[in-house]
């Protein structure tokens, strides 16, 4: 199964908007494997969207079963369509993407989220995902809408110092 | 284009600074690596990773002469590309006394903990300063043995938290 070419920036095709599947064929199964492949074939990715190997589809894969610290966790899910319906809490975190060789940077996030996505076969589920897996599916979800985390950086100096002390002291 | 070296330039804040210096430094094929610059106590200090063949000092000289910056040059080993991604975060805050970075970067420090950024600032009055400082670092030490590393030192009120930086990285 061939490894598919990864888009970098400055690759103007990452700012594009992916177009929303319709047909959840053969074809599209065949792709999420190659999609899947690639995700595994090089350091490895906890997510990766179809936008970042130049398919304009909304189909994302994330796994967050294998950081190195247990965090909560879905499994591997392929998501087809994916639709954020709620957002809740905000957190810093730091993130680096296949598409931005070289650079990590902080991100501000949703702490927890609620979406609706469709399986590879076309059936609706619904997801409620925390933490990390919500920060993944936020990233990956930025890319089908062509944008990167680095439209999101936010200086060094920028800390939730306040907001953990205030926390810490009311438990 | 491996002769990097490293310009430090540091003078009272007004606005321009770095586009005057980096205009000069593009004037006279000069090209920029890494930086960091900064507003630190009403002073404005660069640090920047230079290289090119262009003569730096004499690019430099007028833009530092005509804005009152201090310049400083060093011949550096380092090169692009070189980043480390960390893993452990440190918040620190207390009532301001002396001695808190080193007796946390020190407990840090024998514990085998790197630090890549550090960034301090001094909140509060005038009257209660506090001090707040930020660190990001790698080590191989687990959350749990820094932190009781760091432990004895919130006896005396300072408040030192450690926790993990998972990267995203997808």
């Amino acid at each position: 199964m061939p490894i598919l070419e990864i888009l970098t920036i400055p690759d103007a095709r990452l700012k594009q908007s992916s177009e929303p599947v319709e047909c959840f064929d053969d074809e599209l199964h065949a792709f999420i494997a190659e999609l899947e492949e690639t995700r595994l074939a090089g350091p490895a990715a906890v997510g990766i969207a179809a936008p970042q190997v130049g398919r304009f589809q909304r189909i994302v894969i994330l796994d967050c079963s294998q950081t190195r610290r247990p965090v909560p966790h879905h499994g591997h899910l392929i998501l087809i369509n994916p639709e954020i319906t709620h957002w809740e809490g905000f957190e810093l975190g730091r993130e680096g993407c296949l598409s931005v060789p070289d650079y990590t940077g902080n991100v501000i996030r949703a702490e927890r989220i609620k979406l609706v996505a469709q399986s590879p076969q076309g059936e609706t589920h619904e997801y409620e995902m925390e933490s990390y897996e919500a920060r993944v599916l936020q990233h990956e979800v930025d890319h089908l809408d062509g944008l990167l985390f680095l439209d999101r950086v936010v200086s060094r100096r920028t800390d939730l110092f306040q907001r953990k002390v205030y926390k810490k002291g009311s438990t | 284009m491996n002769n990097w070296k490293m310009v430090t330039l540091v003078g009272e804040d007004q606005p321009g600074i770095v586009a005057q210096t980096t205009e000069a430094l593009y004037q006279n094929s000069l090209t920029l690596g890494e930086t960091s610059m900064m507003r630190l106590g009403g002073n404005f200090s660069m640090m920047m990773m230079v290289s090119g063949e262009g003569d730096l000092s004499a690019a430099l000289a007028p833009v530092a002469q005509a804005l009152n910056l201090r310049l400083h040059i060093d011949d550096i080993a380092g090169r692009l590309h070189q980043h480390l991604v960390p893993n452990i975060q440190i918040r620190v805050m207390g009532a301001d006394q002396p001695g808190i970075v080193a007796r946390v970067t020190g407990a840090l420090a024998a514990s085998g903990f790197n630090i890549l950024e550090l960034e301090s600032d001094v909140a509060g009055t005038a009257q209660e300063p506090v001090y707040i400082m930020t660190i990001q670092g790698i080590s191989d030490a687990t959350v749990e043995t820094l932190q009781q590393a760091v432990d004895s030192l919130s006896e005396e009120g300072v408040d030192v938290s450690v926790s993990a930086i998972e990267t995203l990285f997808a």
